[in-house]
Parts: structure tokens; C-alpha cells; sequence
């Protein structure tokens, strides 16, 4: 309860805004009317659909298990909210306290939610990044789109990066008995967030489904027919591929433009937060009303050395919603840190696999159970001698185990014995994380600096 | 804490409430007495060990002798047979287990026990047209029991005309579990015994009929079912198959058992579920937190030192998790000792947790939800008719022996 009442103003008669209205945007909202907030809601998001869940398009989706009208996300309770659907914000006054939409509206806030998350890096090539039959994958209507192509039963599906995203296009195709092809720049798949020796594992899984994976190549060019359709891609290798279906599966790009010039901290690495999820502003400062959640946000964790970190990770928007929701409404004594332990889940040829931590993070990998000829084990992952990460290929129910090795800042490696320590599972190896300069990708963790207003306009990959 | 509080927990005289003695033993959270077994029974505790890779089920890591075990004797499935997958580790558990699941479950059988529903209460229904005299029912013999062994005889694809001597076999089996103290245990071994060899060549002769002619039974499948694992052995069948029997039929009597006990004792709850049988999903899962049919694990060991709050579990020690004890934590739960199936997220230890959590969860929540809410539904004004009933001897699996009970009549 706030000294002056005005806490309980806010609740009472407050104006909260939420722009993305997505799973971050939809679990705060939840948790704004949960803690008792009865002023006025409003949903901004620029796509026409009401929140709808994300991990299902790459998966049923895709395998025509479930359509992308069906996704939409279950109410955990009513949000009596306005909602501005299919209307972008275009601009943020700080000052005024007010959010610029699209359509010339101006949108008054006491607190505002910034939620607008990422959407996909599209082929850099916009003339081929046109062509029919070129898709990204991130929102409903790319997976609709995706979908009914590969209901037309394709010759040849080309997937561009062999990241989570691109590897579960892959095992769908696969599964639907489509040919795919799947180029990929590093040396592996999922090398970007698991490292060499777990991305050769799942090399196996690609090839044992019979997908043609070709990596250490880059694709230089997409060819299109007379029609405007595309028909080919060429490589960095010399060859070419007939493909009559091309998946650009390159990453993520932060939704932060709408904020350039506003003063907020925001860049090409999204917002800066601190762990109670305030927005810096450029200066460093923190705000006291404007909130970040979701995969837009990047905040300080303790555990991983006070480095910011960005997530693309569903559980995170969730838990991260949660706080900021909570702390909206909360005097500073009461506020919460947002210090989630980073966990990612995926599931491609069968296999579920599950991270915890930041194995990006890691220099070394130590195979603690079970054995990756088999697909199925746990590797954890160590940093300056101690557990800072690790992943599990149909070992999940093992895993919480792993995340208190984290918590605790264990040593690494953990030398107990466990039931099905195999001989390779001994000693411990490089985890072989490619050179931080090439490009790669995949829903995963960025470590994002030190610095709350990092704007530099230099592309500089993260390193996943 | 009395260091005799594991003798109470065994002693008979506490069976029918256990719970008091359990709120004793959470005062010291890792309970280790002279060359006992170290007792955990805080839920978060419990949890986190049952993830734990550094705690094994098999049996041969334990460096105490079993005998310093005071259920070892009790709780053994004294066997020929090699062990089931529930006395195993990965890889070997994992193989077993996931050759079990293929005919059982997601992802390759996705709709077998959802397929069961008709046939379940069917086998309800029978049950309960069979009640013949309402002034006195024991709910156990007439019902609880009965039902599951029915359930896995079909699972399993027991021919119909052979449910009765198979049920006389797990009967006796059943029993033998559950030793009677001062009984001649020379006796009650040969007679379990041959009641095991009966069972056992009787279902290696099915598993050869099936091999020659598979049906879309279980045994069928698990006999001839070539996945990635490979095909099972016969003997790996067998365990299997008995494993089956065994864990799916005691929980389960006990389960409905102690369940329409709890009801009995709350007669809002079962008017509630009379009225609405939707509302055995939360009435289910609370009774696995309120009364679990497995108390405790006693099968655990340890592979390496292992530090619980402050205290060091040394290795090859052999580890008693207390599921019953876990799941009124007030650390965990508010209000623990109250049943309440609107409590807002029910979790509980029931089905324990990790790689061991129970396989036939599935199937056991089904026939719970359905036995209880046919008999909430069909007897007229029940009531107990002894309160608490005679209990059976065992300390693990914890259930009435007989349930008295009476009522008005059976509506249709
Ligand atoms: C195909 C796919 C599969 C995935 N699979 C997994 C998985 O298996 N496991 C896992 O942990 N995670 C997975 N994820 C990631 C997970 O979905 C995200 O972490 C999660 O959606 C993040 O939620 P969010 O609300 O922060 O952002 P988003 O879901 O990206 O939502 C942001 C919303 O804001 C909108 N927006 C952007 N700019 C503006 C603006 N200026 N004005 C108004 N609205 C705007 C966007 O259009 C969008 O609707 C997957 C993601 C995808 C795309």
C-alpha cells in the first residue's frame, strides 16, 4: 500500500497499456486483473487475431494436426480489456505518457507493458525474398500459408538454417513424407545454441529421417521461374537444388523500431530492462512506468553474471509477464526480480528435447547420462568450473536435477556418480560453440552485454 | 522424535491413521535411526530425490544387507524372475519401460486406455447389479477388488473363461504381500509361492499361444511387438506381465477403497459427485494427495554421499521416501489435513514422480473416477458401517481389508 494512496488510485482508476498482444501481453494482462487491477485495459497488437500460442505452428501445425485458427491461447480468467487489434503503435511519448498507433490514435497510459516481441529475419534478398513459395515461420498466417503448401504435397521442401524453428520444419516435412532439404552455414544443426558435440547428434536425427542436410553451406541465391514462383536455390558450394517450397528460418529480429527516437532504451537488441522488468531509458535511468516482458525484453541475471540476457523462450514470456504484471501494481518493497532460470523445450524426429540454463554459455559438455548414440541422454554443460547449463534428449524427467546444479552455481563437472553413467560420460569435452563472429540462430539465449542502451548499428551476432 | 517412530509406523496398531506419527517424522525431516534407512518425508525433499540421478531402485546398490531393512520382507516380490522395471535403472529401466508403454500409451497407442472406458464400466455396472444384499456390503470384496484384476485380465487378454483362476492366483499373491504377524509364514510362502508358479507357466503358456497368433492384447503385443528396443524375452514378459498385476491391482483396490471411505467420512463431497460425476477428476487427484494407496517407497538407495538439508545420506544408503507423509507438508499444502478437491492445483506424490512415476497412472485414474461415481451414483444413502474398518497388515500399500457398508437400496 502506497504512502500517498496513489497505488491505489492506479488500481482503482488507472490506464495500463499493453502493446503485443501475445502470450507475454495475454499473462500480464491476467495477472493485472488477478492483483486486483480495476482501471482500464487496453491490448494493443498489430496482428488481427486475439493471442494465439506460437509452439504449436512449427509442430501440429505444420503437421496438419491441428489447424492455425486453433491455436488461440486458453483464458486462465476474464481481462475486460479494450483491445486494438490489427493496429501497430507506431511511436512512444514518454513524456506525455501516451502511445502513437498506425492509425493516427494516441493511446494515454499511467503504466504501460511493452510486449511486441520478434518476428522473423526475412531472406535478405527482397526481390527473392518475394517470390511464391518463399516463407518465413513465426506468426499464424505464415504457418497457414506454410501449411497449405505442404498439404500440396511439394517435390522438394528447401529449409534455410537448421536452428529449433528450421529443424521442426524439417521433421515435419519428414513425417509428411515430403523431400527436404535443409542447408545450413555452421557445421551442424543447432550448433548455435547446444554446441558442436550435441548439434552432431542431432546431424544423426536429421539424416536417420532421411532429411538431405548439407551444412557448412550457405545458400547464395533463390531462383524463380517465369511465373514469380520460386524453383531453385543456389549454393555457396557450387550446387544447386531444385526446391519448390523454401523456408527462410534465419533468426529473429527484435520489434523495437517503433520506440527509435522515443528516449527509451530500446534497440536491435531489444529493450533494457531491469530485473524487476523497468525499462531503462537511454541514459541508463530506469523508468518507473513502462514495463518490458517477452522475447522483445533483455534483462541482468545474477546467475549468468549480471549480463543482460534476451530469451526467446515461451516459459520465459510467462514468467516474466507475471513479474512485470505484478510489480505494476507494487511499491518498490514489494516488487519482485524476475530471476528465471532460462529453459526452452522443442521437439523434432521424435525426439523431446529440453534445455535448461545457458548452454550457449559453456566451454565444456560432460555426457552425464544415458549415451547421444542412443539420442537419448543429458549433457551439462560447464563455465569457469562450474554447471551453467545443460540440455536433455528424452531424459526430461532428469532435468530439474540439472537446473539446481545451475541454481547453486555447482562445480563443474559434477563428479557424483548417476544411474546410467555410460564410459563417455567420464570426462568432460569442448562443447564446441562456433566462432561467436559467424552468424547463427534458434530460439535460444543471448548473452546482450553490459550495457542498457547497447543501440550499436552494426549487425553483431549474437553470440547463441 | 522417539527412535521408535518407524516401529510405530509398521505397527498395526497405527494403520488406521498413520498421519500423526507421519507429522512427527516431518519434525526431523531427514530421519536416520542406528542402521535404519534415512526417511524423508517433507514433499519438496521427496521431490527432488525422486529426480535425483544420483538415487537408484536397483536393489544390488544398497550396501546395508536388506535384512536392516525392516520392510524388506515384506515388501519383496519374492521371485524367480528377473527384476521388473520398477527394481531397475536406466538404461535397462528405460528399455523395459518404453517397450511396456508402446501397446499401453503415447505416443504409439495413444487411445488404449481412453478405448477402456466402455468396457470399465461395464465391469462397474456388473459389480454393482451383483450387490445383493444392501443391509451389508463389503466394499472391498465385492467391489474394489474384484474390478481391477478384471481390468488386467483384459488388458493382458486373459481369455474370460480363465478370469476366475486367475483372479484366485492374484488373490493369493495379493496376500502374501500383506504378512500377517504370528501367521505360519513357512505356510503362507509355499502356498504364495505355488500360486506364482501356477500363474507363471500359466502365462508363458499364453504368451506362446500369442506369439503364434497375436491378438491386440497387451500380452500379444509384448510378446511379438519389435519396436527399436528390440522384442522382449519371454522371462522379460513375464516380469513385466507380473509387475502389472501386482502394482496395478493393490493400488487400485486401495485407491477406490480408500476413497469411498474419504467419501463416506464427507458426505457433502459425495453428494457433489452424485450429482455430478465430472467431479471425480478433482475428487480423484485430491484422494491421491489425502490417502495414497502407496504410503512409501521403501526401495530406494544411494549412489553417491548426498547432502538434504545439512545432513549427508551416505552413499549405498538405503533411502525411505514417505509419499503420505510429503503430501500433507504444510510447507506444501494449506491446510493439508483437510480433504478439499477444490483446493486450486492439486499436485501430489501419489504416483510418486521421475522416471519410476506410476506407469498405470492413466488407468488408475480412470477406474477410480469411474468406480467412485458409479457408487456415489447408484447406492442409495451408503454409510459406513464400522468407522475405521479393519485394516490390512501392510504399511506400505495401505487400504481397509474389509469396508462394511450399507445403504437403502441400488438405484438403477
Ligand atoms: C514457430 C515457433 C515455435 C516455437 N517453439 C517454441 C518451443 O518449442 N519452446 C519454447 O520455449 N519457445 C518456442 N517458441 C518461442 C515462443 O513462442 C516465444 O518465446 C513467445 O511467443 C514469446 O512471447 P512474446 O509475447 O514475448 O512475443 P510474441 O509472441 O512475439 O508476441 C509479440 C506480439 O507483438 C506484436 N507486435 C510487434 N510489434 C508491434 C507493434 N509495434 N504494435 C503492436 N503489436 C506489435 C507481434 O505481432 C506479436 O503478436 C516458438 C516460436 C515460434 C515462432
Amino acid at each position: 500500500m502506497s504512502v500517498d494512496g496513489s497505488l491505489d488510485r492506479l488500481k482503482r482508476e488507472g490506464r495500463i497499456v499493453v502493446v503485443g498482444a501475445s502470450l507475454a501481453g495475454l499473462r500480464a494482462a491476467e495477472t493485472l486483473r488477478e492483483k486486483g487491477f480495476d482501471g482500464s485495459l487496453t491490448m494493443i497488437g498489430d496482428e488481427p487475431y486475439e493471442p494465439y500460442d506460437r509452439p504449436p505452428l512449427s509442430k501440429q501445425v505444420l503437421l496438419g494436426r491441428a489447424t492455425a485458427d486453433r491455436t488461440g491461447l486458453p483464458r486462465h480468467r476474464a481481462i475486460d480489456a479494450r483491445w486494438r487489434l490489427g493496429v501497430p503503435a507506431t511511436g512512444l511519448d514518454m513524456a506525455a505518457r501516451r502511445v502513437r498507433l498506425a492509425d493516427g490514435d494516441e493511446v494515454e497510459y499511467d503504466r504501460l507493458l511493452i510486449a511486441t516481441g520478434i518476428r522473423a529475419r526475412p531472406w535478405p534478398q527482397e526481390d527473392e525474398a518475394e517470390l511464391d513459395g518463399v516463407f518465413v515461420l513465426r506468426t499464424r498466417d505464415d504457418a497457414e500459408a506454410l501449411e497449405r503448401s505442404l498439404a500440396q504435397g511439394p517435390r522438394r521442401v528447401l529449409v534455410i538454417g537448421a536452428g529449433f524453428t528450421g529443424s521442426e520444419i524439417a521433421s515435419a516435412c519428414r513425417e509428411r513424407g515430403i523431400a527436404v532439404t535443409v542447408a545450413e552455414r555452421a557445421d551442424a544443426p543447432l550448433v548455435g545454441a547446444l554446441g558442436g558435440v550435441v548439434g552432431r547428434v542431432a546431424a544423426e536425427l536429421h539424416r536417420k529421417h532421411g532429411v538431405d542436410l548439407r551444412c557448412g553451406v550457405m545458400v547464395t541465391g533463390l531462383e524463380g521461374d517465369s511465373a514469380g514462383r520460386v524453383r531453385a536455390a543456389h549454393f555457396s558450394d557450387g550446387n544447386t537444388i531444385e526446391a519448390d517450397v523454401v523456408v527462410v528460418s534465419l533468426g529473429a529480429q527484435r520489434n523495437t523500431e517503433w520506440l527509435a527516437g522515443s528516449g527509451l532504451g530500446a534497440g536491435p537488441r531489444g529493450i533494457a530492462c531491469d530485473a524487476g522488468c523497468r525499462a531503462f531509458d537511454i541514459r541508463g535511468i530506469v523508468t518507473d512506468d513502462i514495463y518490458v516482458a517477452g522475447d522483445v525484453a533483455r534483462s541482468p541475471h545474477p546467475l549468468f553474471g549480471y549480463q543482460f540476457l534476451s530469451l526467446e523462450h515461451w516459459g520465459n514470456a510467462v514468467a516474466q509477464a507475471e513479474t512485470a504484471a505484478h510489480n505494476m501494481l507494487s511499491d518498490s518493497a514489494d516488487r519482485r526480480p524476475h530471476i528465471w532460470v532460462p529453459a526452452f523445450w522443442s521437439s523434432q524426429f521424435g525426439v523431446n528435447i529440453k534445455s535448461v540454463g545457458v548452454p550457449s554459455m559453456g566451454t565444456e559438455i560432460l555426457i552425464a547420462q544415458g549415451s547421444r548414440s542412443e539420442h537419448r541422454f543429458t549433457g551439462v554443460y560447464g563455465y569457469q568450473d562450474r554447471v551453467i547449463g545443460a540440455v536433455t534428449f528424452d531424459q526430461t524427467k532428469w532435468l530439474q536435477f540439472y537446473q539446481q546444479l545451475i541454481e547453486t552455481t555447482a562445480p563443474f563437472p559434477p563428479a557424483s556418480p548417476t544411474v546410467d553413467r555410460r564410459p563417455e560420460g567420464q570426462q568432460p569435452m569442448p562443447a564446441d560453440f562456433p566462432d561467436p563472429s559467424v552468424p547463427t540462430h534458434g530460439p535460444t539465449v543471448t548473452l546482450s552485454g553490459y550495457a542498457p542502451d547497447d543501440r550499436r548499428l552494426t549487425f553483431t551476432p549474437a553470440r547463441h | 522424535m522417539t527412535e521408535a517412530i518407524l516401529r510405530q509406523i509398521i505397527d498395526y496398531a497405527h494403520r488406521a491413521d498413520p498421519y500423526p506419527l507421519y507429522a512427527e517424522l516431518r519434525q526431523t525431516p531427514v530421519y536416520h535411526d542406528a542402521d535404519g534407512p534415512f526417511v524423508l518425508s517433507r514433499y519438496y525433499d521427496i521431490q527432488s530425490l525422486l529426480h535425483d540421478p544420483r538415487i537408484s531402485s536397483d536393489a544390488r546398490n544398497l550396501k546395508t544387507p536388506a535384512t536392516a531393512n525392516p520392510l524388506a520382507a515384506e515388501a519383496d516380490e519374492e521371485t524367480a524372475l528377473p527384476p521388473s522395471f520398477l527394481r531397475l535403472d536406466p538404461p535397462e529401466h528405460d528399455r523395459l519401460r518404453r517397450m511396456t508403454n508402446r501397446p499401453f500409451g503415447p505416443p504409439h497407442s495413444p487411445r488404449r486406455v481412453h478405448e477402456m472406458r466402455g468396457e470399465l464400466k461395464d465391469i462397474v455396472s456388473g459389480l454393482i447389479d451383483g450387490i445383493d444384499n444392501p443391509d451389508r456390503i463389503d466394499l472391498v470384496d465385492q467391489f474394489s477388488y474384484p474390478f481391477p484384476v478384471t481390468v488386467i485380465c483384459r488388458l493382458l487378454g486373459v481369455p474370460r473363461e480363465d478370469e476366475a483362476r486367475f483372479h484366485s492366483w492374484a488373490d493369493t499373491i495379493a496376500a502374501s504381500l500383506d504378512p500377517v504377524p504370528g501367521a505360519d509364514t513357512d505356510e503362507r510362502a509355499k502356498v504364495s509361492h505355488n500360486a506364482r508358479t501356477e500363474l507363471g507357466m500359466y502365462l508363458a503358456g499364453l504368451i506362446e499361444e500369442r506369439r503364434k497368433k497375436p491378438g491386440d492384447d497387451m500380452l500379444s503385443q509384448l510378446s511379438t511387438a519389435g519396436g527399436p528396443d528390440g522384442v522382449m524375452t519371454t522371462m522379460e514378459v513375464l516380469s513385466t506381465a507380473a509387475l502389472l498385476l501386482i502394482a496395478g491391482h493393490e493400488t487400485t483396490v486401495n485407491l477406490i477403497t480408500n476413497g469411498m471411505l474419504t467419501l463416506l467420512r464427507n458426505p457433502d463431497v459425495l453428494e457433489r459427485l452424485r450429482k455430478d460425476p465430472n467431479f471425480a477428476v478433482p475428487v480423484v487427484e485430491e484422494l491421491l494427495r489425502f490417502e495414497p494407496p502407496v504410503q512409501l517407497v521403501p526401495q530406494r538407495t544411494t549412489l553417491a554421499d548426498i547432502e538434504v538439508r545439512g545432513v549427508t545420506i551416505p552413499k549405498g544408503a538405503s533411502l525411505w521416501l514417505v509419499l503420505a507423509a510429503g503430501n500433507r507438508d504444510p510447507d506444501r499444502f494449506e491446510d493439508p489435513d483437510r480433504f478439499d478437491p477444490d483446493r486450486g492445483d492439486i499436485q501430489h506424490l501419489g504416483f510418486g514422480s521421475g522416471i519410476h512415476s506410476c506407469f498405470g497412472a492413466p488407468l488408475a485414474r480412470l477406474e477410480a473416477q469411474l468406480a467412485l461415481s458409479e457408487l456415489a451414483r447408484r447406492l442409495e444413502n451408503p454409510r459406513l458401517l464400522e468407522d475405521p474398518p479393519p485394516y490390512r497388515q501392510n504399511a506400505v500399500l495401505r487400504g481397509p481389508r474389509h469396508l462394511p457398508i450399507a445403504c437403502d437400496g441400488i438405484r438403477p
